[in-house]
């Protein structure tokens, strides 16, 4: 599309009002003054009817406004052979004696008075006016919903929801969410399995306008979807498995809390609007660009509810054990995230323990069960610890390391009891592991920490992992980029 | 022109190519079957015994392996099968 042509200003003096505001009636009379001495143009923004005299000219699409930048009014600007050469802003008697040259303007008023908001930059209208008249960026298809047409169940019918309502792609929702990161529309981002194709941060908006973010979380999107299109992450697998697994987002810095994201009470359940859409945003991403849909390439036998999205942060300012991100090589305090493919989540209750040592055996004893307790070092898991559990080994002065071998130590067994038949259960490990006298639940690194969670409660969550390592998923923690 | 009833395409727009397959043959006798194992626990089990049943029908049997049943077949071992055999198949099994 092209860019309307901006309508040229009149020669002469041009002032821009509108009814609503007090400064521009005050400045009646000197509008007067100045049709009066000069030639002067008065664009008014919403009453056709206001001024009386001189008589104005209606802004009726802002178009005037919009294109000459107008954010307050009054506005004062002269124009000489077609080109501005000055302006002012609001009432101040010099400045619009200077920018007119028209002496003793409204003797009666007082030397100055802010003027009011232009209705070109109203929040509610700018949206608009920036797609009617700026040169649009976008290049995705453009759809026409019909008049009688519902778009919400529109967006059903062509099969682009999850399952729950999304809010409808405008040009405008889109443009209002590329204002959340510096990157110009037409950047790729990644390439989306399992249909691998190109995702431009321009498409990456729509799913995230859709799936209800705001435009500060962008960065967070985009940074996801780069996560998890990487080799490593194996986004395809996860998505083709049958296992209930989905891509679930660990954030932290001072970026989540600036977005207002949820590390505390109830962080990794509803509510919180960041939590709830940065997930689904991805997860429409894949669905949407991907082509990755349940009953196509996605096979899961059960699913999980955080496939919906599944996207919490961490309460990095307050843990003892600092981060995730941390842990995984960024700098402490700058905004991360980790992707993580897993499952929903298991609470690990245990009220009793004050030691860290009893601590520590009752979580190993709850991650040793995880998938099944005579499975090992195929699945990774993350370990959610909120404040109460957290204290006791923070009290014992143990740190992250100290925490994950103080578990580790207590997730042992021996191969007798773990290979197949085993406690009368045919799964289990191959014969060939039955004379090994020390097996690990977790291959080195995956068995994780994260702090979230409110200070009520002595339980832990357990998020665990799909296939790891080469042969599946490993975590990709990234820099949030801006 | 672009009021709230317009909308922008989530989908990737693209244009599916869609490749015809091939006939099948009306007899292996002679054939190069290519046996894939995704490397999922006991597809060697179900292969084994297809490559027997196929060698007993005059056919001639090679065997492939994937790296990880997660991730698609990597390109180089698809040109190989392509170039190596005539017909394919893919065992997933558990």
């Amino acid at each position: 599309m092209s860019t309307p042509a901006a309508p040229p200003l009149p020669d002469g003096i041009v002032v821009v009002v509108k009814e609503e505001c007090a400064t521009c009636h005050s400045v009646g009379s000197v509008l007067r003054q100045l049709a009066d001495a000069t030639t002067t143009t008065v664009y008014t923004q919403d009453d056709p009817r206001f001024p009386e005299s001189p008589t104005p000219i209606h802004d009726a699409d802002l178009s005037v406004s919009w294109h000459h930048d107008i954010e307050t009014v009054p506005t004062v600007i002269r124009v000489v052979d077609g080109i501005e050469v000055q302006r002012t802003v609001g009432w101040r008697r010099d400045e619009w004696e200077r920018v007119t040259g028209v002496g003793g303007l409204g003797p009666d008023l007082p030397a100055m008075r802010p003027g009011c908001g232009s209705m070109s930059v109203d929040p509610d209208l700018v949206d608009e006016l920036n797609v009617r008249f700026g040169a649009s960026v976008l290049a995705s298809r453009r759809i026409d919903v019909a008049d009688a047409e519902d778009d919400i169940e529109m967006m059903f019918t062509r099969g682009w929801s999850d399952g729950l309502p999304v809010v409808p792609p405008t040009e405008q929702r889109v443009m209002r969410m590329l204002t959340g990161t510096g990157r110009a529309p037409s950047d790729v981002v990644s390439t989306v399995p399992p249909d691998l194709v190109d995702v431009t941060v321009e498409k990456v908006a729509v799913a995230a306008v859709m799936a209800g973010c705001l435009p500060e979380y962008l960065p967070w999107v985009l940074t996801a979807v780069e996560a998890a299109c990487t080799n490593e992450f194996n986004m395809h697998g996860l998505l083709a498995t049958t296992m209930p697994v989905g891509p679930v987002i660990v954030c932290s810095g001072p970026g989540t809390r600036a977005i207002g994201m949820n590390s505390g009470g109830n962080a990794l359940g509803q509510g919180n609007r960041a939590n709830a859409t940065i997930g689904r945003a991805l997860q429409l991403v894949v669905r949407n660009v991907g082509g990755g849909r349940p009953g196509e390439v996605d096979r899961a036998t059960h699913g999980s509810p955080g496939k919906i999205g599944f996207c919490f942060a961490e309460n990095d300012a307050d843990s003892p054990y600092g981060t995730l991100a941390v842990e995984h090589g960024i700098e402490p305090g700058v905004d991360a995230l980790t992707l993580f493919a897993g499952e929903g989540t298991r609470c690990v209750v245990d009220q009793l323990s004050r030691e860290p040592d009893s601590l520590a055996r009752s979580l190993a004893a709850s991650l040793q069960a995880m998938h099944h307790p005579k499975l090992i070092l195929g699945f990774d898991a993350i370990l959610v610890m909120g404040p109460e559990h957290a204290r006791v080994f923070a009290e014992a002065g143990w740190t992250r390391e100290q925490i994950l071998a103080g578990i580790a130590e207590h997730l042992n067994r021996p191969g007798s009891e773990l290979v197949r038949g085993a406690g009368g259960m045919a799964e289990g490990l191959p014969e060939a592991f039955g004379d090994a006298p020390s097996l690990p639940k977790f291959r080195p690194g995956g068995l994780m920490l994260a702090y979230a969670g409110n200070g009520t409660g002595l339980f832990s969550e357990i998020i665990g992992g799909w296939a790891n390592g080469d042969v599946g998923s490993k975590p990709v923690t990234r820099a949030v980029t801006y | 022109m672009t009021g709230s009833r317009t909308i922008l395409d989530p989908t990737s727009e693209r244009t599916i190519a869609e490749r015809e397959r091939l006939a099948r043959p009306a007899s292996l006798d002679g054939l190069t079957v290519g046996l894939l194992d995704i490397s999922k626990p006991r597809g060697d089990v179900f292969l084994d015994r297809l490559e027997q049943r196929l060698i007993d029908v005059g056919a001639s049997v090679k065997r492939y392996k994937k790296p990880t049943f997660t991730k698609p077949a990597p390109v180089d071992l698809r040109h190989e099968i392509a170039v190596e055999c005539q017909v394919v198949i893919e065992a997933l099994a558990d």
